[in-house]
């Protein structure tokens, strides 16, 4: 029925409409693109017509295939042509496509800005509000500037249908043409009490976005807002107004201590999923900002934490995700109200969904501690090891990886423990993250001097059992350890038991399949291992053997000499050589172990990112003088001959150097530092070529403390992990008498002022615990004025700068929007105009001296309203809390009895706030579970509803939403049931409709 | 904010898209085969959220059809999720038992209804009655 009432009379006109389109791209399975394309030929023909009826039809077919991918802008101007049509049916399908199609590169925009004018100001509602929707997706700069004085006359239409969509359009229009945010910000604050709710809720929507990019030009509204919220049933509202304080308060703390009390109230009285949610995040960011000063902090941090458990616990997976993200963020805070719901949370790795295990991963990152570090390691190795996707294991073992390495090894007691886990996780198959492992290797065999020899034991066994790691799935990233335990071998060699055996894996034909930089790392180490075997045959009076391992050399070397890569083969080349060169030495029974190993004298200390910055310029030293002037731009393109270049050179530079101002040397100081950063031989902030694998940064002057171990270090072969388990407890068993002498021992240091690993966050129990290795090189030694992140962290390009203005500043004549000069479309009559309501009218158009001096009254009322605010501001925040039941007694009342009529989300039956639908949606489910079949609801309406639905007048009876249905519908209860849709469907009367429906 | 809005079939076809945010037109179709992959790789056990690129994603799915939301961090998921539900029980009563065939035929009216309900990236309406008072008023206009 609703079918053949699209088909009027006109429709019948013309061959094929938007229901014909779509059923024939259905019928055209085989041969779709052919088909529509053969269409888009029909639609060009329409479009020449000069029918409107049919140009509008040919457009709104056009709509229907840009939705499927096809450009359409080459109709753009046709789409203007409908856009203009003077009957609302075809004036919408131009706006709709429009808004769907045309963008800031849009050409032809430029001629709508007098349409859009026109039409904005036009009699009907429905014109303008089609008018202002359109707009919102494709305004540009110039029609925002174009149009800003119009949109902004609308934001005080009469009816609310207007208001409400000016009011967000505005939002768009500062974006794009940010000058009118001032002019226009008075009449929009006036919006936040709007006796209609929808205006009010859109003003707290444009508000809201405004204020969470720019926060402190907002301040002083928030009184307002605290009456609103405390005054709103509207949960819509609420959320965005709770989210709205959540980016003031950092700024003002005062605030803060305001809102805890309002919100906690929320927070036990709501029934509302969404706006409880929402409540607790603006707590956790309240909490935030405060010092923590506040009496019932931990009380609200606590009830937060209460409210989470229960999402968490909930059976809907939705709720229990939102509750871990929220209780990720009072972890970042708060890290011990979080801590005593380890259970829960661990319980959470076992669930079915992949999300709700990620955000369960992120939280147990805050959890761990020196006690509980290495259970949960072995909980998420037992994860790693049943995990189906490769993806759920790679966060996995970069999550092991980043707790275990957090705040400087600060949890980690057992370093044993931790290089045993690495491991354990070279075995994976098929991981991204080897190169992760091998970084952790690297930076715990370099920084733990202890833990070197343990290191060097595991990683000759890795190398030993390289074929397992290399082979069983080529190319993978897990290879990329190997280049870590080449390089430790190689460089601790000292350590090595067996250096021989390590040599000769180390040279294995099979090495020549690895990546090219891990190879190149090989050759390199097999050197230092070459150099540490000589010295040992040669202290033990074995010529022979250390001929041996020469002849080992020179026969492996070649393999590397044909390697593919560059830096192999170089390296190899010269290796290859100089191995030889000794051969000849060793012939002639020259010594020279000594002379070999000089070549790796010496230890590699690493450095601290920006360690450059701890060296003082010396006195006297102008780095940006220059040594030698450069020629300027000009006389280099000169083609004189080079002597008397040269002397004119001198010449200028002479005359340029009192020049040489503040501003030059600063821009000069700027190109130098970017020539050095440019610059691969200028040493730069970034790690050394050593140290390219360090995460951490460190400074090599830090005194390192030597610890003794309490745990031998002979551990042989490949351990497992869980045995360190076992260890630590005998160990701190053991330790608990020591206690108290290390404490004393620990002040002495303290008073030594030796840098020690970062503690604020240890807790007591913690402390008990002592590593049992040290870690040297600590994060908290960066140079004074450097940080880790020194760069400015501002867009430049950011659209939301340009909104960042004072906006309690008396607006000035020359921010005044542009208003139009010509006459235009509005002022001519037009013929539809005859039948403009009187009062509709004069509203519209205030004539223009009038309009400016009203202004100017309400900017001086304005103004003086808000000075008066600035200082009430202050007064408010130092007060207690309003009681929330403020009388405001004639306003409110009017506002709640229009609420009652008129509420876009009354808290009655029909349209329930969002949290309480969820409820009802969720119990639901569970009830009708079964019931419901399709995604056609299983009410049947009888024609006298029908033909109430009909009637816009009518609103919904209490009855009738009672009747309805509320689906939840589990996808593959359904999925049986709508699969007969997608085949070919010859035309709508076979579709099965009940009868009564239509 | 919410960026975008799409209605998309199991078999990956769209039946609606709105964007709030200008995305070129070859990107889009990029994008929906995305979304609507890491819509159909969930299972019912797993919650509706999902972390896309530099927006979340918040999906229900209705028979055959996904309706999905790309919004901004900053966007409350839940709501989000209950206007969905909310969008469908309104192009249930307008269409008395909507189908995908009718989101299909009558797209031109399913762009009303959200326009009227999602401006700019805002909800701005969720009365049934009221969202549906100008489409009630085209119905009759284009009968007479």
């Amino acid at each position: 029925m609703a079918l053949k009432m699209v088909k009027g009379s006109i429709d019948r006109m013309f061959d094929k409409n938007l229901q014909d389109l779509v059923r024939g791209i259905r019928n055209h399975k085989e041969d779709e693109a052919k088909y529509i394309s053969q269409c888009i030929d029909e639609i060009k023909q329409e479009l020449k017509q000069d029918n409107i009826a049919v140009k509008a039809n040919a457009v709104c077919k056009l709509t229907y295939l840009q939705m499927l991918g096809y450009d359409i802008s080459w109709a753009a101007f046709n789409i203007i042509e409908v856009m203009s049509a003077s009957k609302f049916t075809f004036k919408r399908i131009g706006y709709l496509a429009a808004s769907q199609c045309f963008h800031e590169g849009t050409d032809v925009i430029m001629l709508t800005t007098n349409q859009i004018r026109k039409d904005l100001s036009s009699p009907s509602q429905y014109d303008t509000g089609v008018a202002l929707t359109g707009l919102s997706c494709f305004v540009t700069p110039d029609l925002a500037r174009d149009l800003a004085n119009d949109i902004m006359t609308l934001m005080s239409h009469t009816k609310p249908y207007i208001r409400k969509k000016a009011v967000l359009i505005m939002y768009k229009v500062f974006l794009k043409y940010p000058e009118s945010l001032r002019p226009a910000f008075p009449r929009l604050k006036e919006k936040l009490e709007d006796p209609d709710p929808g205006v009010q809720s859109a003003a707290v929507n444009v508000i809201c976005e405004l204020a969470r990019r720019n926060p402190k030009n907002y301040l002083s509204l928030a009184p307002l807002f605290f009456k609103l919220m405390t005054s709103s049933t509207n949960n819509w509202v609420l959320i965005k107004i709770i989210k709205l304080f959540g980016a003031l308060t950092p700024l003002e703390p005062r605030l803060g201590k305001k809102l805890i009390e309002p919100l906690t109230n929320l927070i036990h009285s709501t029934s509302a999923m969404s706006l409880l949610y929402e409540c607790v995040n603006t707590v956790i960011a309240v909490l935030i900002s405060l010092s923590s000063g506040m009496p019932n902090h931990s009380a609200s941090i606590q009830l937060c934490v209460q409210k989470l458990r229960i999402l968490i616990e909930d059976s809907d997976q939705n709720l229990k995700y939102l509750g871990l993200l929220a209780m990720s963020k009072i972890l970042r805070t708060h890290p011990k109200s979080v801590q005593a719901h380890k259970d829960l949370v661990l319980q959470c790795l076992d669930d079915k969904d992949e999300s709700i295990r990620l955000r369960a991963l992120d939280l147990l990152y805050g959890m761990v501690s020196k006690k509980n570090l290495v259970e949960i390691v072995k909980k998420l190795m037992s994860h790693v090891d049943k995990a189906e996707g490769t993806t759920y294991r790679d966060e996995l073992l970069t999550k092991i990886i980043d707790i275990c390495s957090q705040c400087n090894y600060q949890h980690i007691t057992n370093f044993q423990w931790y290089i045993s886990v690495l491991v354990e996780l070279t075995r994976l198959e098929g991981t991204r993250h080897g190169h992760l492992i091998a970084a952790q290797m690297l930076d715990v065999a370099i920084r733990v001097k202890a833990i070197r020899k343990f290191a060097v034991s595991q990683m000759s066994a890795l190398l030993d059992s390289a074929h397992l790691v290399a082979s069983s799935t080529q190319r993978n990233g897990i290879c990329e350890v190997l280049y870590a335990a080449a390089w430790i071998c190689g460089e601790f060699s000292e350590h090595l038991q067996e250096p021989q055996q390590t040599l000769e894996a180390m040279l294995r034909p099979k090495v020549t399949t690895l990546p090219g930089h891990i190879q190149a790392v090989y050759v390199q180490n097999v050197v230092k291992l070459y150099a540490s075997i000589l010295q040992q045959k040669e202290q033990a009076a074995e010529p022979e053997a250390a001929q041996d391992v020469t002849q080992l050399m020179v026969e492996r070397l070649p393999q590397f000499v044909q390697s593919a890569d560059l830096e192999v083969q170089e390296r190899a080349s010269c290796v290859l050589q100089l191995v030889k060169h000794i051969q000849k030495l060793q012939a002639k029974d020259v010594p020279v172990a000594e002379e070999v190993s000089a070549l790796f004298a010496g230890e590699l200390n690493p450095v601290a990112p920006k360690a450059q910055k701890k060296v003082p310029v010396p006195e006297g030293l102008d780095l940006d003088a220059w040594i030698n002037e450069p020629p300027s731009d000009s006389e280099s393109e000169d083609e004189k001959p080079k002597a008397i270049f040269h002397d004119e050179e001198q010449r200028h530079a002479k005359q340029r150097q009192p020049e040489a101002e503040e501003e030059e040397l600063a821009r000069r100081r700027e190109a130098r530092k970017q020539e050095q950063a440019n610059n691969p031989f200028y040493i730069k902030s970034s790690p050394s070529p050593q140290k390219r694998y360090q995460d951490m940064p460190g400074v090599e002057h830090i005194p390192v403390v030597q610890i003794d171990l309490s745990v031998p270090l002979k551990v042989p072969g490949m351990p497992v992990s869980d045995q360190y388990v076992k260890l630590q407890e005998e160990r701190e068993h053991r330790q608990r008498p020591e206690k108290d002498r290390r404490r004393r021992k620990k002040k002495d240091k303290d008073k030594r002022g030796k840098p020690r690993r970062h503690s604020s966050l240890h807790t007591e129990s913690d402390e008990d615990i002592a590593p049992a290795q040290r870690v040297d090189i600590v994060t908290e030694e960066m140079p004074e004025n450097a940080l880790p992140s020194d760069e400015d962290d501002k867009d430049p390009n950011d659209p939301y700068r340009a909104l960042d203005v004072d906006l309690d500043r008396p607006l000035a004549d020359s921010e005044r929007l542009p208003v139009q000069k010509h006459r235009n479309a509005e002022t001519t009559k037009s013929p539809e105009k005859e039948d403009v309501p009187f009062v509709e009218k004069k509203i519209k158009k205030p004539r223009k001296k009038e309009k400016k001096h009203r202004e100017k009254e309400r900017e001086k009322k304005e103004k003086r309203k808000e000075e008066k605010e600035g200082e009430d501001f202050d007064f408010w925040l130092s007060t207690a809390p309003l009681p929330a039941a403020a009388p405001a007694p004639a306003p409110v009342r009017a506002r709640e009895s229009l609420e009652r009529t008129l509420s876009p989300l009354p808290l009655r039956e029909g349209a329930r706030s969002p949290g309480e639908r969820s409820e009802a949606t969720r119990t639901r489910t569970e009830t009708m579970s079964g019931t419901p079949r399709r995604l056609r609801s299983i009410r049947r309406r009888s024609p006298r509803r029908r033909r109430r639905r009909r009637d816009p007048r009518t609103r919904r009876s209490p009855r009738r939403s009672s009747l309805q249905v509320k689906r939840r519908q589990s996808p593959w209860r359904t999925a049986r049931s709508l699969t007969s849709l997608s085949r070919p469907c010859p035309a709508t009367a076979s579709w099965p409709r009940t009868p009564t429906s239509r | 904010m919410i960026q975008f809005f799409l209605m998309v079939n199991k078999q990956g076809q769209t039946r609606l898209s709105k964007y709030y945010e200008h995305v070129e037109i070859n990107k889009r179709t990029l994008l929906e085969t995305e979304v609507i992959r890491s819509g159909l790789s969930r299972s019912n056990e797993q919650c509706s959220f999902i972390e896309f690129k530099d927006f979340k994603l918040i999906y229900r799915q209705y028979a055959t059809l996904f309706i999905v939301v790309g919004v901004n961090d900053t966007e409350n998921e839940m709501t989000i999720y209950e206007f969905i539900h909310n969008f469908v029980e309104v192009l249930d009563e307008y269409f008395s038992r909507v189908s995908e065939l009718d989101i299909m035929f009558n797209l031109d009216k399913v762009h009303i209804i959200l326009d009227e309900m999602v401006l700019n990236g805002c909800i701005v309406e969720t009365n049934r009655a009221r969202i549906l008072a100008p489409l009630l008023i085209l119905d009759k206009m284009s009968e007479s």
